[in-house]
């Protein structure tokens, strides 16, 4: 399991040839309140930095770009049950979509925690 | 009943009236099925042909008299906040005075008495009107073709992108060119035109001073490219400097320039964006030229188009014969050298608006209109400097144009938020700033005063501010998480309306 970051705020853990996806916990507490999520078809294929989901707080409305290619196999539909759950656990229950990895490179790009933590800092 | 925490409830019995502040139920409470406020004649007996779709039970909406009516409208009105009030700051919206002389113009029987399906040889001095409307706008923006009927700004936008569309279809290029480029601190409205067409919008960074770098541009660039939206001023109060490259490098690669003109206010009588390299740019008279906006009454958003889009302009448009306008009405219609992209609204446009923004262009002149741009600069300017001391600018203290784009980073460990100074100002008796808008800036509190304010009411609006941070800095920001104490609803809680909105009215339980 390898978990990482992107400078738009999205994280990206593998697990095998599969990956889920969802914001960091910085980037729901700039949003605020979550009250709206939008999530894509099971079956739908992301090219790395496609619209992946739609994020909405009291604020604003985000686009969540999927940080690597892939084919989506789920999608967590709590969260649009309960878009709160995104505020509590950013980084954990409230994943957003798992797809199936195109291109495992895909993420090597991408910040680690410790890169991202400076980036988040420096901004 | 509703609650107000900071009132005791004894104070709270009753129908919830506070002082002279009458608290106002909706018309549903209000009424009773079996009262009305009006003797109508029983309707003579017909034949319709409604068979078992007509309605045996009763419709059950509440009667009421016609005191009940009208008080339930005039407390309404008394909870509403409008530009002949008090100040309205609310940035990139331009929320100018309505002179009282539009509205007399407006209402003589020759522009108020008319209907659009009046044979058109009835109405010669409507017509006269629209064309007098449009050759001042296209005079003041250096324009050459206008079509007068987008109903709202982004209506206007819609229109030019569709003329864009239509220009590219004649080249043989709209499938090639599918992408918008806009850039990060536009109007929602820009990528959300952009998508309703069809386009893919990409997203142009700022610079670090806030304004679009022509290299950024030219860096997007490409066959796929259909057009660029830029409004300028921008949101962030700035004027895109290097506008002219920016046309320069789109129409090199044969793109073409839509400019929001939301923020003409700035620069009209000042700058002609024909001559900066604007293809197509909307007008929104409910901004600019003083019509009413918001609640007060319909938008309109004309819209100039350069040479290169000019044919492409929508039914209806007027054009002069022997020097006496007529309007084409149907794409059918149309002459040589014509192609209208289709019929852009069902009747004309809004009449009432394009009179009142004559009657403000002819009561002020090309100088008048200038002096006017001028002074709502001006305005801004003073606002950020007298503010300048105690909140922080994301790109530095310089000068901005209509409007002042503040951060908060002067809210730094003080407890408080942006939202909290807008509630804040509500206490003070003020409709807050635009705030949290433009995205790109964290916490922003948008201030556009507009020319109408004079120095005083300025004063008055500035040192509500500064009592407000005032107050912030030492140490009361937490206790302005209360704020409004003195509205007739306090805080909302936005969240929960978001995520449990209650849209439709049920009857109190008995």
């Amino acid at each position: 399991m390898t978990t990482r970051y992107t400078k738009d705020s999205e994280w990206i853990r593998t697990e095998g040839d599969e990956a889920v996806i969802g914001i960091s916990d910085y980037a729901q507490g700039q949003l605020g309140d979550i009250v709206f999520v939008e999530l894509p078809e099971v079956g739908k294929t992301l090219a790395k930095g496609d619209v992946a989901a739609v994020v909405e707080s009291v604020k604003a409305a985000s686009e969540v770009y999927a940080p690597a290619a892939g084919e989506v196999i789920a999608v967590n539909t709590s969260i649009k049950d309960d878009p709160s759950a995104v505020n509590r656990g950013a980084e954990g229950d409230g994943w957003f979509v798992r797809i199936k990895l195109k291109n495992p490179a895909d993420i090597d790009s991408l910040m680690d925690a410790e890169a991202y933590g400076a980036f988040v800092a420096a901004h | 009943m509703l609650t107000r925490p900071d009132v005791p409830a004894t104070a709270m019995e009753g129908p919830g009236h506070r002082g002279l502040n009458l608290e106002e139920p909706l018309l549903f409470e209000v009424g009773h099925v079996d009262a009305t406020g009006v003797d109508l004649p029983k309707p003579p007996a017909v034949n319709d042909r409604l068979g078992k779709f007509a309605r045996k039970s009763s419709l059950d909406l509440a009667g009421l008299s016609e005191p009940e009516t009208m008080r339930h409208y005039v407390r309404l009105s008394r909870q509403n906040y409008a530009i002949d009030m008090n100040t309205y700051p609310l940035g990139s919206c331009t929320m100018k005075h309505n002179p009282r002389l539009n509205e007399k113009i407006a209402r003589l029987p020759g522009f108020g008495d008319i209907h659009p399906l009046q044979p058109l040889n009835t109405v010669p001095g409507a017509l006269e009107m629209m064309e007098q409307l449009g050759s001042w706008l296209m005079q003041l923006t250096g324009m050459n073709a206008i079509s007068l009927s987008p109903k709202a700004g982004a209506h206007g936008e819609l229109c030019g992108l569709m003329a864009i569309k239509a220009a590219l279809r004649a080249r043989g290029q709209a499938e090639q060119r599918t992408v918008v480029l806009a850039p990060a601190s536009a109007h929602g409205t820009n990528p959300a035109t952009a998508a309703l067409l069809g386009f893919k919008v990409e997203t142009i960074p700022a610079r670090p001073d806030g304004t679009v770098d022509p290299a950024d541009v030219k860096a997007k660039l490409g066959p796929e490219v259909a057009a660029i939206m830029l409004t300028n001023p921008n949101t962030c109060g700035l004027f895109e400097r290097d506008i002219v490259a920016i046309a320069e490098v789109v129409h090199a690669a044969g793109a073409y320039f839509y400019c929001d003109g939301a923020n003409l206010n700035a620069i009209l009588g000042r700058a002609k964006p024909g001559a900066l390299g604007v293809d197509a740019m909307h007008i929104n008279l409910h901004k600019t030229l003083s019509t009413p906006h918001g609640g007060g009454g319909p938008g309109s958003g004309p819209v100039v188009l350069s040479d290169a889009l000019a044919r492409f302009a929508p039914t209806p448009f007027l054009k002069l014969e022997d020097n006496r306008p007529i309007l084409v009405e149907d794409v059918s219609q149309a002459g040589i050298g014509e192609e209208p992209f289709g019929r852009l609204t069902a009747f004309h446009g809004q009449m009432g608006m394009w009179v009142r923004a004559l009657t403000y262009l002819l009561s002020h002149g090309v100088d008048g209109v200038r002096q006017a741009s001028e002074d709502a600069v001006l305005n801004a300017n003073y606002v950020r400097a007298r503010l300048s001391d105690l909140m922080t600018q994301p790109f530095g203290d310089k000068p901005c144009m209509h409007e002042v784009l503040f951060d908060d980073r002067f809210l730094e460990g003080t407890g408080a938020t942006t939202l909290d100074i807008a509630k804040a100002l509500i206490d003070e008796g003020y409709h807050p700033m635009t705030v949290y808008f433009p995205l790109v800036v964290h916490g922003a509190m948008l201030i556009e005063p507009t020319e109408s304010e004079s120095k005083e009411s300025l004063d008055l609006f500035i040192d509500a501010m500064r009592r407000i941070i005032g107050r912030i800095k030492d140490g009361g920001g937490a206790a302005l998480k209360e704020a409004p104490l003195h509205a007739p609803r306090r805080r909302l809680d936005e969240t929960r309306a978001a995520r449990e909105p209650k849209l439709r009215w049920k009857p109190a339980a008995a």
